[in-house]
């Protein structure tokens, strides 16, 4: 196991190398000069050197990739050309709502979406079937912001039960569930129908396989062939699907921040956009990329714990 | 002696089409402790849907068991509750499939395969279970059954994987094992060492062995008597030496017929002509009357099972009277 561990971790390298140059070529790819942008059209000549040089643009080109390497490397992404606060700063600021959000919709799609799809699958082609499958079409045809705003009239303005502004205290944990949960419903049906339809197929296929049969032979009760012997070979599919969704959620939430007014590293981005904070979208692309790595070397990891052939390769 | 298990009148059915259509009709047999019957029949004749059903593993939407008696041990198990039937199934009844390589659960250690039925039917802990699996696999001669009890399908070869599914089914002593074609998916000298395996446990258990293939040499090695189906139909049955010196059924001597000789050269494959009638269009009469060389006046009305001595039956009119 320790094995396999380090030789995804190996693998999960050559990726953030090849995330890291790709974020340095795009930057510097896109048009116009950063000391120009920083000081306007009427900066000086004296003036614009010297924030190249604070900048560092003045360099050749692969002195800056490997001081830019290096930096990351040690964890600098630089600081925000709009704030000048340090953009690590200011992504932990908002990570743990990021993190919250992303988490608690994870819980609630795959909270719904196994029982279901496995609901479906043994009900197959008949009404609980249909029915799930609606559903999660549904789920899958409701947007965000559209399904947010309902439930935030329902629950936030016609019971009061939760709040319309979503703005945390971090220090608060109960507070922190209190104010995610809304968004997270919203987040987690969407995620929920997904689920809900992977795991309805993955465990029509794992439920016709042979052992299954074996299993009900050695007198295994249903509902422990099912949820041990079905579920558990079907999970493979399952956890890759959680995998990627996952990983749009951190970035993608973005509507969901607005919706319900809560801060997190969606709007951090739409804000660098909008300002042109090109260091900021620098630092920013890496450590998207960065969580994303790590959230596929978990997905990876997984497989292995789920599945002991997938260890041998 | 009470059979080990007794089956009288068995139907199942399956539906195609909207329609049920059965796929084993009005089925007899009775197995003795000690004693190896083996079901013989080309594909689809039923054989696997026969131990499929004693085992209660036919159910509704995709078919059903709707008539006879299946008696295991004196008690009639047909068309007991689910639960009731988990309860036997395992225990005093037991199977093992023809395909190794998919019959064991690729994500779960041989070793919690083997003990997962001791703690479901003898409530063992986990502990207790895995030192039962490890002495059976001691049985089956798997070598070095301690370290492998923790190791998965994958890591096994094919005869060693049959051998991991014999000591499943081993593991609560059961009175009567079905094996669906166990030695048909390996190699030759794998097979025959399964087949002595086989034969030596159920001398030790004292076990009756209902053996499907429909390899008439594994026949010859293994069984005692033999019951030879067609089309859902037992159409001959009698002691294996009876069988094979004088098979009476027209379908049984061409089964023989079909097996090529070493001792003659130059031979043309003999195959019977023509195929088993789908389930949606058996003939009333004689099932293998359309493929039969012998066929004549009489072939047309349903047959029935008539003994040719006190041991050896056939189901044909034109056998039974020649």
């Amino acid at each position: 196991m320790l094995g396999f561990v380090l030789r995804r971790l190996l693998a999960a390298l050559p990726t953030l190398f090849a995330v890291l140059t790709l974020v340095f070529v795009i930057v510097r790819i896109v048009p116009g000069d950063p000391a120009l942008v920083i000081l306007g059209d009427q900066a000086t000549p004296e003036a614009a050197a010297a924030v190249r040089a604070r900048l560092g643009t003045d360099q050749p080109l692969w002195r800056q990739y490997i001081a830019f390497l290096g930096a990351a490397a040690t964890g600098d992404f630089g600081s925000s050309m709009v704030t000048n606060r340090p953009i690590l700063a200011e992504v932990s600021a908002v990570l743990p709502h990021t993190v919250d959000l992303t988490a608690a919709s994870m819980v609630i799609g795959i909270v719904i979406g196994i029982p279901a799809g496995i609901w479906a699958a043994l009900h197959r082609n008949r009404a609980i079937d249909v029915a799930a499958r609606l559903l999660s079409l549904l789920g899958l045809s409701f947007p965000v912001f559209v399904s947010g705003i309902y439930l935030l009239l329902l629950f936030a303005l016609h019971w009061r039960w939760f709040p319309v502004i979503s703005n945390a205290d971090l220090d608060d944990p109960l507070d922190r569930l209190h104010k995610v949960l809304l968004p997270a419903v919203a987040l987690g049906l969407t995620m929920a129908a997904y689920i809900t339809r992977v795991t309805r197929g993955a465990m029509l296929a794992s439920l016709s396989e042979d052992y299954i049969r074996t299993a009900r032979a050695k007198g295994v009760p249903w509902r422990r062939v099912v949820w041990v012997h079905g579920l558990r070979n079907a999970s493979i599919p399952i956890v890759t699907v959680v995998g990627l969704y996952v990983g749009i959620l951190i970035g993608n939430s973005v509507l969901t921040e607005i919706v319900f007014n809560r801060p997190g590293l969606g709007k951090v981005i739409v804000g660098a956009l909008n300002q042109r904070d090109y260091t900021m979208l620098q630092g920013l692309m890496v450590i998207y990329c960065f969580l994303i790595v790590v959230v596929n070397l978990i997905t990876d990891l997984l497989y292995g714990v789920i599945d002991p052939r997938v260890k041998q390769t | 002696m009470t059979p080990a298990l007794a089956i009288a009148g068995l139907r199942t059915e399956f539906r195609i089409g909207g329609a049920w259509h059965p796929a084993v009709s009005d089925l007899s047999l009775d197995l003795m402790p000690n004693e190896t019957l083996a079901l013989v029949g080309e594909s689809g004749c039923g054989k696997s849907v026969t131990a499929m059903s004693v085992m209660g593993l036919i159910r509704p939407p995709v078919g059903r068991v709707t008539g006879g008696r299946i008696l295991l041990e004196g008690r009639d198990i047909a068309g007991l509750p689910e639960a009731e039937l988990e309860s036997v199934r395992g225990d005093r009844m037991a199977m093992i499939f023809q395909e190794p390589m998919t019959a064991l659960n690729p994500v779960m250690t041989v070793g919690d395969q083997v003990a997962e039925s001791l703690r479901i039917h003898r409530g063992l802990s986990r502990t207790e279970a895995l030192g039962r699996a490890r002495a059976l696999f001691e049985e089956v001669k798997i070598p070095s059954a301690a370290a492998r009890l923790g190791e998965y399908p994958h890591q096994f070869s094919g005869g060693m994987r049959q051998r991991v599914m014999i000591a499943v089914a081993l593991a609560c002593d059961p009175a009567v094992l079905l094996a669906d074609e166990p030695t048909t998916a390996l190699d030759v000298t794998i097979q025959a060492q399964v087949l002595g395996l086989l034969s030596d446990l159920r001398a030790r258990h004292g076990m009756a062995v209902l053996f499907i293939t429909h390899n008439l040499g594994v026949v010859a090695q293994i069984a005692d008597r033999v019951a030879v189906m067609y089309a859902g139909q037992i159409v001959e049955q009698g002691p294996v030496g009876a069988i094979f010196a004088r098979p009476a059924h027209p379908y049984t001597r061409a089964l023989f017929a079909a097996i090529p000789r070493l001792d003659r050269p130059d031979q043309a494959l003999s195959a019977i002509g023509g195929r088993v009638p789908p389930l949606d269009a058996m003939p009333d009469g004689c099932r293998f009357a359309p493929r039969c060389p012998l066929r004549r006046a009489g072939c047309e009305l349903p047959q029935t099972l008539e003994p040719l001595s006190e041991e050896h039956a056939v189901r044909c009119h034109v056998a039974a009277h020649a």
